[in-house]
């Protein structure tokens, strides 16, 4: 005998579909998928949106989300096959033998019950331990998941505690059953980067502690790297490549694997400020109507003509809300904005055309960024008619000039939002902005809800379209690599105030700011033991103070 | 104060506040018509004599907002005026035919209720099979017919034709043993039953759906919990705020019910007394019966917000 | 565009058609007059001449109930058209103005809903007189309550979706906004909507005809047939089942037509695939 815990052979998943208007249909999720896990390893499952990831993670619990079922193969958990076992013995494998960490824990914990209740139930309910022994182990792992007051936090209901205590509040709640093998579905995925950090660390240790085997499932290779021993490539519910985090890493055989692994790694050369900046924001303070707080204070940064701002930092910091002042759509409480030379009026009507047209923005959900009623050709075209009264075949050819440039061929301008792709939308978002000839686009968030492959098509787009269109960028987001990606200068923003501001080499090198530092080293990087080397660093530190 | 007594005063002021309001449209509503409201309820042959005395019986003379506060003082010291038709304390007819319709929409309710909740319980259970698609079916024809027509065809069928239980309430009497007066109300109770039930069963069914799809039901799914216990550790503690809202609606919604119901089976309630005032113009009779049904409805909604307030943990823990 | 139709839904068109027809070609079809005394007996039972009997004076059962479905579909389509024309104006434009305008609209509609709508219909008829067109406003601007609501909830949530905040970065006007980027996604939920107020105008308005504060005699609609041959179901005649049972399958194929187009709709809506 092996000491195989989970032996998976020709998994098949399905799903039936109701596409409106047709009948029902059945599509194959995953079309037959081997791997084997080893007691006490871990293994990466890596792959974009829709390669079956999850869907396979939860297979290991014999269990199917929505209208998704398992169509064929064989999962064997401890040896026997648990896709033709009863619902008896499927109910005695999950939350005993296999337990499962969600992405939200916000979502996953019951709003109505203690943490404490929740998190020894299954423990209580599979016979592991009596009640008194079940919450002493909660503790213990309380503890060593690094959770303040370990020995009360049980006490609390869900909404009292933190996002990030939370998740980690999950991983006890897995782990509380003494469990074979524990399934992390995007455990970190929904967290501010410095938080993933904290709660990466507390899991890996946590796996290592308990010697417990799991499957680690995520987008983010860098992530992945740090905690798996083993890493399994997807794609489209196909294995694309299966190795050692080091082959995988360093030398991926692949193509796809290969792009995954170089993502991100866009060379951009930083442009020196230009003497006139397109864009001045000085002295802006800005709260929300019936709030006691200043989200914004006293933001002052230059945007230079042709360049990118990059204004970063994580939610809540108020970058979001800077551009909405910006727009004019939050009037500032104080300070002015200085744009191409004139004063911007506060509040967006009062506006002239000029100035609505120069300054355009595109979104980080491109779904809801476009009617869903209108055409491509429509959504781009209404801009040419609005701010040049461009018209008929004159219309047309612009159109297909920016289609060009956003590298979608000619068929596109009669389709619907809903017949493109997450990447193909966020594109024709961009035709919309350039069709207006602005002098300045605010970028919210643009990337961060694609696919890393696909992001970096859009972010080598948007490069390529400031050489050739002379726009600036206000480029807001939370992801480190983006900006190194993209930026000529930089503004990093914390709890509504701008901390660092320079050239992108100037807020990039040392000395940094305690913040900045933490921020920058927070951001997962490419390579073995970088985590370690984190909390090494860190330590070292804290040790020094 | 916490937070949860903030609110609690918030939303009962609230209701307080909408009472008053709604004593106002109602005062309002009965003064709509420009031109002589005793010509209007006497009709056009009325003699100059009986034109004067409707006059000054309803005070037309004063000016509005003066009749407006006598009639609010009133209602707040209890008295709610004399009817016009004939002469009576309107106290005395309404206090013995509310305990009446109370009666009747009691009995309705206690039928009805843990019903609908048992069918929607088993639409849920049976989600999409035949069960629920039967169950869907009954409740789109039910909503589709009006009180009355279900009424009359069960009073047709198990009235006249089986001759189960007495045809209409004519017999009805306040003071004989309980059996009797509910064999007397037997089909008024069964029709207002079903008219709520289709409604309330559908929407528990709507309201436990949402709480089994949270990702907290899965969390305990994935535990192996078996599906009774999920029910009733994780979804019914999230689901008694929607399902009392359910009822609370329903609730109200019975009280317009009954008014129908109770001319349909000449049951002597507040309804059909209602009903009956309208027809002969009597205006303070109908601006009192507007008033109680207006406060009963209003009152069941309040119900329904205070207990979400009181079940609702971010409330009850504050952080 | 070929879709296939699911059978209730077909059985709903097909009876929402049929009632439509009669209700609109009245006076071709019905053999006697509304108002004709055909009989000199009363509750006559029914036969190759009366096919559904006469009613409690002698006039032909079935001629009444064609004229009278014609009247309840006409006061139903007209006070549905009101009340669905004030609503969602009104809904839209709180919901695209907001600010104050939202704030007084809404909290008046609160106000009106939280009287039920057959009492406040009682006791405004208390006092006017009971006449078709007041009967239309009375109903319309009751029912305008329940589409302002709904008019509103769809408009706000289609005024936070971004493509209309870049509508107005780029300096649309209201017009624009309205017609071109909310009207055309709020659509479709409405125009469910609409029949399912279109059933409930069919009965309230039977509901007030039974009560006696509806279409006034010798005028009748189904609701106010029903009340004339009450009378005869204590001695055993069920000739008020008549109009009862065709309101009821009146409102039951309206409702089935639009669940099909909501059911639609909402496939339409949903995100997942």
């Amino acid at each position: 005998m092996t000491d195989e815990i989970l032996k998976v052979r020709g998994l098949k998943i399905g799903a039936t579909i109701y596409p409106p208007g047709e009948k029902a249909r059945d599509i194959a999720i995953v079309h037959g998928v081997d791997f084997d896990l080893e007691r006490g390893k871990v293994l990466g499952l890596i792959g974009e949106s829709g390669a079956g990831k999850s869907t396979i993670g939860l297979a290991s619990m014999a269990y199917g989300r929505g209208g998704v079922e398992l169509t064929g193969g064989s999962v064997e958990v401890n040896g026997r096959d648990i896709l033709k076992t009863g619902i008896r013995d499927i109910r005695s494998l999950r939350g005993g033998e296999v337990t499962y960490v969600s992405q939200s824990a916000a979502a996953s914990f019951n709003p109505a019950r203690k943490i404490m209740e929740q998190v020894t139930e299954a423990a209580i309910l599979h016979g592991k331990f009596g009640r008194k022994e079940a919450e002493e182990r909660a503790v213990t792992l309380f503890r060593k998941l690094g959770l303040p007051d370990p020995e009360n936090i049980g006490e609390r209901f869900p909404h009292q505690v933190s996002g990030g205590q939370l998740q980690r509040c999950m991983t006890a709640l897995a782990l509380c059953p003494e469990p074979d093998l524990v399934v992390f579905d995007e455990p970190t995925t929904a967290l501010d980067v410095t938080t993933q950090i904290d709660v990466l660390a507390a899991i890996k240790e946590a796996i290592r502690d308990t010697g417990v085997a799991a499957l680690y499932i995520t987008h983010d290779l860098a992530v992945v790297a740090q905690v798996s021993d083993h890493i399994m490539v997807l794609r489209m519910g196909d294995m694309v490549e299966y190795g050692t985090v080091d082959q995988i890493i360093n030398s991926p055989k692949e193509d796809y694997t290969k792009a995954l692994v170089s993502v991100r790694s866009i060379e951009h050369e930083e442009k020196k400020p230009t003497s006139e900046p397109v864009l001045k924001v000085e002295g802006i303070t800005a709260r929300y109507r019936g709030t006691n707080f200043d989200v914004l204070k006293n933001i002052n940064v230059d945007l230079h003509p042709g360049q990118t701002l990059a204004i970063v930092g994580e939610s809540g910091s108020g970058k979001s809300t800077l551009a909405r002042v910006i727009t004019g759509l939050l009037p500032p409480s104080a300070g002015q904005i200085t744009f191409n030379g004139r004063t911007l009026t506060p509040d967006q009507p009062s506006r002239p055309l000029e100035d609505l047209r120069e300054l355009q923005m595109i979104y980080q959900m491109a779904d809801t960024a476009m009617n869903p009623r209108q055409t491509v050709g429509t959504i781009i075209g209404r801009p040419l008619e609005f701010y040049f009264g461009l018209k008929g075949s004159e219309k047309q050819k612009r159109i297909q000039e920016l289609l060009d440039e956003i590298e979608l061929g000619s068929g596109f301008q009669d389709r619907y939002p809903a017949e493109l792709s997450g990447g193909q939308k966020q594109r024709v978002c961009i035709a919309r902005a350039l069709a207006a000839k602005p002098k300045m686009i605010i970028c919210d968030e643009v990337t961060s809800a694609l696919d890393p492959l696909v992001a970096d098509g859009i972010l080598k787009l948007l490069l390529n379209l400031q050489k050739i269109e002379d726009v600036a960028y206000l480029f807001i987001t939370h992801d480190l690599a983006t900006v190194r990606a993209i930026s000529d200068s930089i503004a990093v923003m914390y709890q509504g105030e701008v901390v660092r501001y320079g050239s992108k080499s100037e807020v990039l090198s040392p000395p940094f700011d305690d913040y900045t530092d933490l921020l920058l080293s927070s951001v997962p990087e490419m390579r073995l033991g970088w985590l370690e080397d984190v909390l090494a660093n860190r330590k070292m530190e804290s040790a020094g103070n | 104060m916490g937070p949860m007594t903030k609110l609690l005063v918030q939303r009962i002021s609230l209701g307080l506040l909408l009472l008053l309001l709604v004593s106002v449209v109602i005062f309002v509503g009965t003064m709509v018509l420009p031109g002589d409201v005793a010509q209007q309820i006497l009709g056009q042959s009325a003699t100059p004599e009986a034109l004067a005395n409707l006059r000054a019986e309803l005070g037309v003379d004063q000016p509005p907002v003066a009749r407006y506060f006598e009639w609010l003082g009133g209602l707040l010291t209890g008295d709610l005026g004399t009817a016009l038709t004939s002469g009576q304390s309107i106290n005395e007819a309404v206090g013995r035919r509310f305990s009446n319709t109370l009666f009747l929409a009691v009995s309705a309710a206690v039928i009805a209720v843990p019903l609908a909740i048992f069918l929607g319980l088993l639409a849920v259970r049976y989600r999409e099979r035949w069960p629920d698609k039967l169950i869907s079916a009954t409740t789109l024809t039910t909503i589709s017919m009006p009180e009355f027509v279900i009424g009359y065809i069960l009073m047709f069928v198990l009235g006249v034709q089986l001759r189960w239980f007495s045809p209409t309430s004519v017999g009805y009497r306040p003071d004989a043993d309980l059996f009797t007066r509910l064999e007397s109300i037997a089909i008024p109770i069964l029709v207002l039953t079903l008219v709520v039930l289709a409604h309330m069963m559908r929407m528990t069914r709507a309201a436990i759906l949402n709480v089994m799809q949270s990702a907290y039901i899965e969390t305990a799914e994935l535990k192996g919990m078996p599906m009774l216990k999920i029910i009733r550790k994780h979804a019914l503690p999230n689901a008694i705020a929607p399902i009392v809202n359910v009822v609370m609606l329903n609730l109200a919604y019975l009280v317009v019910g009954v008014v129908v119901v109770e001319v349909v089976f000449v049951y002597p309630g507040m309804g059909q007394y209602l009903v009956d005032h309208v027809t002969k113009r009597d205006i303070p009779v109908v601006q009192a019966c507007g008033m109680i049904f207006a406060a009963i409805y209003i009152g069941l909604n309040l119900v329904a917000d205070i207990v979400s307030i009181l079940t609702n943990p971010r409330l009850r823990h504050p952080k | 565009m070929f879709v296939r139709i699911p059978v209730a839904a077909m059985l709903g068109l097909f009876f929402t058609g049929l009632f439509f027809f009669i209700a609109i070609f009245a006076p071709l079809i019905a053999p006697f007059g509304y108002d004709e005394v055909v009989s000199q007996g009363f509750w006559d039972p029914p036969s190759s001449e009366y096919l559904l009997g006469t009613d409690g004076i002698g006039r032909d059962l079935l001629s009444r109930m064609i004229y009278g479905l014609r009247t309840t579909i006409w006061i139903a389509t007209i006070a549905t058209i009101l009340s669905f024309v004030t609503g969602s104006v009104l809904g839209f434009l709180a919901a695209v103005v907001g600010g104050w305008v939202d704030q007084a609209l809404s909290r008046f509609v609160d106000l009106i809903m939280s009287i039920p709508s057959l009492i406040f219909a009682l006791v405004i008829l208390s006092i006017t007189p009971i006449t078709v067109g007041v009967l239309i406003l009375v109903m319309g601007f009751l029912d305008s309550t329940r589409v302002y609501r709904l008019a509103r909830a769809v408009a706000v949530d289609i005024t936070v979706m971004d493509y209309v905040e870049a509508a107005r970065l780029r300096g649309e006007k209201t017009g624009w906004i309205i017609f071109r980027e909310i009207l055309p996604n709020a659509l479709s939920p409405l125009v469910a909507e609409m029949g399912l107020r279109f059933i409930f105008m069919v009965l309230f308005i039977s509901t007030l005809s039974f009560l006696g504060l509806g279409i006034q005699p010798p005028q009748a609609d189904l609701g106010g047939i029903v009340k004339e041959n009450t009378e005869g179901l204590t001695y055993g005649i069920g000739a008020a089942l008549w109009p009862a049972l065709t309101i009821a399958v009146l409102a039951i194929s309206v409702n089935l037509v639009a669940d099909w187009i909501l059911n639609r709709t909402t496939s339409l809506k949903g995100g997942r695939g």
